[in-house]
């Protein structure tokens, strides 16, 4: 069993879990309190799903041996043009408005995503570049959209995405285990999962087998954008505000880092979605646990990279194969 | 365009390096051109001290991508030597000299852990340096919330004393030692064994083992060297503003890597020259130099503009490397 690529991230959250039951025993405790589902747990979820969407779309573009990093501000950008058409409303509440004002980010997402996309697979530019630049004039758009100040809106309709319940649960969670139910429908029951591992596993051999890499790349790039704009559309909610200088800052090395600790390899090829899931909830259950503990924030960087370095480290085949055979006095370093 | 001067037909490699040249020189006519003060000398040695940090910096990412790496540690580093010179000068009164050292080998012990990592443990870099990154800032975080003022008397000598050159234009110090590390650096890759397997390593790893070279070796020298770098660019830093502030460098890993790219270095490794790294810096600090020239944007659009001259230069360097083969 130790042999599924998933057994050691889950059983990392497992502990970190386990560890919070033990510090705050009421933690695994799931009320039913006016009319919907109240808990840790069901935090650690309705958080986490922002970084779950963002780490859905990364996972697909690394898998075509690319990355973007600009999904950070990607996020700010949603939530700043969604928060700038509500707040011009006269009835914020109104839910057409509110879905103008969806529809509006996330077509802006999607054009964001397509540029990337574009810079990528037309121009050629190495995908680390290409993001790089919409990372940095990103965060400017962002900020010209909500002209440098943090814009507060009162639309309950809106503020249902972040903190809002369907059928007992919160409404974050359903979009975001929807996205991740359509995407793996999507890749593993079509052809694209498989075209997708051929552009990122052997480019050369893709190009000759006849996969059409570039509209893949642009495609994988789009859906990263939109995931991302999704995401934004969240935290915005979450905060009933859009904040251009801090909404979705380092979600991308955090999006990285649940890929990575999901098995899927920057390296490009294999990559799997379920295994994503598993490493973003892994770190928004540090993040929680790390405020149950009572650690203070300046170490809470510190917790991160050691939490992170030994989840890394158990999934390393040459970690394990130095530990194993009782030569464990030879790690050293 | 330039590349059949006078007879002259640069070699295949050197191209994507001398497009950024253009570039580079393109750059400052149009300055000199709009403003009057930008023709002078000074603005281009004032490149070199504002940037001379990150070329040092930038040299150190510049092995690690020619073995296929990649190091985001340095940032964090930077902004940890910082922390430590203030910390150790200011509060513990310790001499000058021995900070300097310990801050060097504090950088280079770092770096050698993430290669460590990397070559004996198969994480791959990007993670293993993202580790770095967060404990090395998690470090400066716990060591110090605020960025304290030094005035030891060396180090305010050696950020204060100007170096005169031809006409009234001058360099600090930080200048000579960045350029010093540049010829080391292009030294050790052209001339010695270790540069020549860097490249071995980056071009095919599996080939460079075959032939038996020694690449583990070579693999954790080039983070340790990096980290020796970041810690040194962390000096070079608290010269030029004589403070230590734990959120200082923040995103400097990704101006590094995209210095070293836009002077003309494949990030797959095995291709580039620390002379394209130098231009690559030079680059971004023109880009900084004329949107501060033009002193009217807002510090979105400062931004945005940053972002739009980034992808101008990048996709005119693009077509230029391109169009010319």
């Amino acid at each position: 069993m130790t042999g599924h690529r998933l057994f050691w991230p889950v059983t990392a959250l497992v502990a970190l879990l386990l560890v919070d039951l033990v510090v705050k025993p009421s933690f695994f405790k799931v009320e039913f309190r006016d009319g919907h589902l109240y808990g840790s747990l069901i935090d650690i979820l309705r958080l986490g799903a922002p970084l779950i969407l963002v780490g859905i779309g990364m996972t697909l573009v690394v898998a075509t041996r690319g990355i973007d990093l600009s999904v950070g501000s990607v996020v700010a950008i949603s939530g700043a043009l969604a928060c700038l058409h509500l707040s011009g409303l006269g009835d914020q509440n109104s839910v057409s408005g509110t879905l103008v004002a969806v529809g509006l980010a996330l077509g802006l997402c999607v054009a964001l995503g397509a540029w990337n996309g574009f810079l990528v697979s037309v121009l050629g530019i190495q995908p680390i570049i290409a993001t790089l630049i919409l990372m940095v004039a990103g965060r400017g758009i962002a900020q010209l959209i909500t002209d440098g100040q943090i814009i507060t809106i009162t639309s309950t309709s809106f503020r249902a995405l972040g903190s809002g319940y369907l059928l007992l649960v919160p409404v974050s969670i359903l979009i975001a285990l929807a996205v991740f139910a359509a995407s793996s429908l999507l890749v593993r029951k079509s052809a694209l999962g498989l075209l997708i591992e051929a552009v990122g596993g052997n480019p050369e051999a893709g190009r000759l087998s006849g996969v059409r890499s570039g509209r893949l790349i642009w495609l994988v790039y789009v859906f990263g954008g939109l995931c991302a704009g999704v995401a934004g559309l969240m935290v915005a909610a979450n905060t009933s505000g859009a904040d251009a200088n801090h909404a979705g800052l380092w979600i991308e090395l955090d999006a990285i880092l649940a890929l990575t600790i999901g098995g899927t390899r920057l390296t490009g090829g294999r990559f799997s979605l379920g295994g994503t899931v598993v490493g973003a909830l892994l770190i928004q259950t540090l993040t929680t646990t790390v405020y149950t503990l009572g650690i203070p924030d300046t170490a809470t960087l510190l917790v991160k990279a050691l939490v992170v370095l030994l989840v890394c480290l158990v999934q390393s085949p040459e970690f394990r194969a130095k530990v194993r055979p009782r030569r464990a006095t030879e790690v050293s370093a | 365009m330039t590349t059949r001067l006078l007879g002259y037909r640069p070699r295949q490699r050197h191209l994507p390096m001398l497009a950024t040249l253009v570039l580079l020189v393109g750059a400052y006519l149009y300055g000199a051109s709009q403003y009057t003060a930008f023709g002078s000398g000074q603005v281009v040695f004032n490149l070199f001290i504002n940037y001379s940090w990150l070329l040092v910096v930038a040299v150190g990412m510049t092995f690690v991508i020619l073995t296929g790496g990649i190091d985001l540690s340095v940032g964090s580093v930077v902004a940890l030597s910082t922390v430590l010179s203030a910390e150790l000068l200011t509060k513990h009164g310790w001499p000058a000299p021995a900070v300097i050292v310990l801050v060097l080998v504090v950088g280079a012990v770092l770096g050698t852990g993430m290669g460590a990592l990397i070559h004996y443990l198969g994480i791959q870099p990007f993670i293993a340096t993202l580790v770095g990154l967060f404990f090395a800032r998690g470090l400066c975080l716990t060591i110090s919330t605020e960025a304290p003022s030094i005035d030891n008397g060396l180090f305010t000598t050696l950020a204060q004393t100007q170096i005169p050159l031809l006409g009234d234009t001058h360099v600090s110090v930080s200048v000579v030692i960045a350029l010093a590390v540049v010829a080391v650096a292009a030294y050790v890759l052209h001339h010695t064994r270790f540069g020549r397997t860097v490249y071995a390593v980056g071009g095919s790893e599996q080939s460079a083992v075959l032939m038996g070279l020694p690449v583990a070796r070579t693999k954790v020298s080039v983070y340790a060297l990096s980290g020796f770098c970041s810690a040194l660019g962390g000096l070079l830093l608290v010269f030029y503003k004589l403070s230590g502030d734990p959120l200082s460098a923040i995103g400097t890993e990704l101006d590094a890597i995209a210095a070293v790219v836009i002077g003309g270095t494949v990030l797959s490794g095995g291709s580039g020259y620390v002379v394209g790294t130098v231009l690559g810096v030079l680059v971004l600090g023109m880009i900084q130099t004329l949107i501060d020239f033009d002193g009217t944007l807002s510090s979105w659009w400062t931004r945005i503009a940053i972002g739009g001259l980034l992808f101008v230069f990048i996709v005119l360097q693009r077509l230029i490397a391109r169009r010319s083969v």
